[in-house]
């Protein structure tokens, strides 16, 4: 298949960056660890590992869509992508072969995120394996914000907007690294509006094995990953066909 | 059956017309160098042929199929290297190899013999592990050529193959592009003369957006009078501005 050959580079030229593997996968467990031992030496609630490891899964997402976008910003700053289009590849195999890769790359990332989480305390239940299925919707958003992000703006843009300005809004909007509710007001109900903190908050339940819980934050998350997906595809085939 | 045929080949993009009604025709297993100076169409042109970019008006015919009407028989007998040498840094030489046959539907036994073939063709067998990132320019150059050729094109497009390269690997990346000559239709644009004057069945010079003139190396010169070809380019463009 065309797609998979596409798709098949794509995965390479992701995984075979070193920089890559440290954010993806080294940064969200130095992030587990350090919060574990803080967690030992002074408790916090937010910080136990049942509520932690959640939020750094989903947090640790992020990066997907800083990789996707610069992969895909850069394929369209070279002639990378200018070559393929004169082959028999459609705009539907581009799209997917952006797109399916990296979700597989999500969901290693949260095993492995889990796995280092059930290393340092938690326990080892059938939600864990939950939780995974329940992060796909979840990558779907953040891959797809790569998409979105790769197709409007430059490598470095995309480098900017997604290191810094997407993993800032989901650190400090998701409600993983202090309770939403101690600060309140505007930025509380802006939170809610924005899909991070359900996805953390889905996630929390579904581990908890409080599967009433997961709503209705599942509908946020699912809304926001078809609504971004719809968006994405759009501005692909827009500078598709502008190239 | 000419490969190439333009009927008033018109691109635009919004008050700026890049091409004005070209027309000119290439034959099968002919090479034709596009040459001009920057601004000239010539890019716009191969993006036009290539189905990259939709012309205004007029079309073109690629052993008989209208780039407007049947743009997938098109994709499926061209090939391009691009400007840039346009390969995946973090993909192996041979990976690069197997993802253009991957893309253009071979299979696995297919692709394999083809990117032998290949590798054997441009002197890649001994890189075929390293990644395609980290080699030279003129490497790069070499294995972004070898890409276009995976699909076995009946139609060749080579955008300034040479550019930036040195003495050496220009003139090895001369010899595989004249190996090419006969076997398929080649388009290549440059802006080196001699590299035109040394590779070229016909040349075509194009200054903004319209074509001045076609012929063979020897037509270009005697047609304006010198026996220099670089000499000769100057003086037709010169007197196509008048």
């Amino acid at each position: 298949m065309k797609v998979f050959a596409f798709s098949r580079r794509n995965d390479l030229e992701i995984l075979r960056d070193p920089l890559n593997l440290f954010f993806g996968v080294g940064f969200p467990i130095v992030l587990l660890l350090l919060l574990t031992v803080i967690q030992r030496n002074v408790p916090v609630a937010l910080f136990e590992i049942e509520h932690l490891a959640p939020g750094i899964v989903v947090f640790g997402l992020s990066f997907m869509t800083l990789f996707s976008a610069t992969l895909i910003a850069k394929d369209r700053g070279s002639s990378f992508l200018q070559r393929l289009y004169t082959t028999p590849l459609t705009a539907g195999d581009f799209i997917l072969g952006y797109l399916l890769p990296i979700l597989p790359i999500c969901i290693a990332q949260s095993v492995i995120c889990f796995a280092m989480a059930a290393l340092l305390g938690l326990p080892v239940t059938i939600h864990i394996l939950t939780s995974v299925l329940f992060i796909i919707p979840v990558s779907l958003l953040f891959v797809s914000l790569g998409l979105l992000c790769g197709s409007i703006f430059t490598d470095k843009q995309a480098g900017g907007i997604c290191g810094a300005l997407l993993t800032n809004l989901t650190a400090w909007l998701s409600g993983i690294w202090f309770d939403l509710r101690l600060v309140g007001g505007a930025f509380q109900k802006i939170a809610n509006l924005l899909p991070f903190v359900h996805a953390v908050e889905m996630e929390r339940a579904v581990l908890q094995g409080d599967y009433a819980g997961v709503f209705p934050h599942i509908w946020w998350v699912m809304g926001y990953a078809a609504a971004v997906t719809a968006i994405a595809v759009f501005a692909f085939l827009r500078q598709m066909k502008r190239q | 059956m000419d490969a190439i045929k333009t009927v008033e080949l018109t691109k635009k993009y919004k008050d700026v017309t890049a091409v004005y009604g070209l027309n000119f025709t290439v034959r099968q297993g002919e090479l034709l160098s596009l040459l001009g100076v920057n601004g000239a169409g010539k890019t716009t042109t191969i993006k036009m042929l290539t189905g990259l970019t939709r012309p205004a008006s007029g079309d073109a015919f690629l052993n008989g199929k209208s780039i407007l009407t049947d743009s997938a028989a098109v994709k499926a007998m061209i090939a391009v290297s691009p400007q840039e040498t346009a390969v995946a840094p973090n993909l192996t030489v041979r990976e690069n190899l197997e993802m253009m046959a991957g893309v253009h539907g071979f299979r696995k036994s297919e692709a394999g013999d083809k990117v032998t073939e290949l590798s054997d063709r441009f002197g890649l067998g001994e890189i075929a592990g390293k990644k395609a990132g980290k080699l030279s320019g003129g490497w790069q150059r070499r294995l972004s050529i070898a890409m276009a050729l995976v699909s076995c094109p009946q139609i060749l497009f080579l955008d300034e193959p040479t550019l930036g390269l040195d003495v050496l690997a220009r003139s090895d990346l001369w010899d595989m592009i004249r190996a090419l000559k006969g076997k398929m239709t080649v388009i290549l644009t440059t802006h080196y003369m001699e590299e035109a004057e040394a590779l070229s069945d016909r040349v075509a010079i194009m200054k903004s957006g319209r074509l001045l003139l076609t012929g063979t190396p020897a037509e270009i010169r005697r047609h304006a009078g010198t026996d220099k070809f670089d000499e000769a380019f100057v003086r037709i463009v010169k007197e196509g501005a008048q």
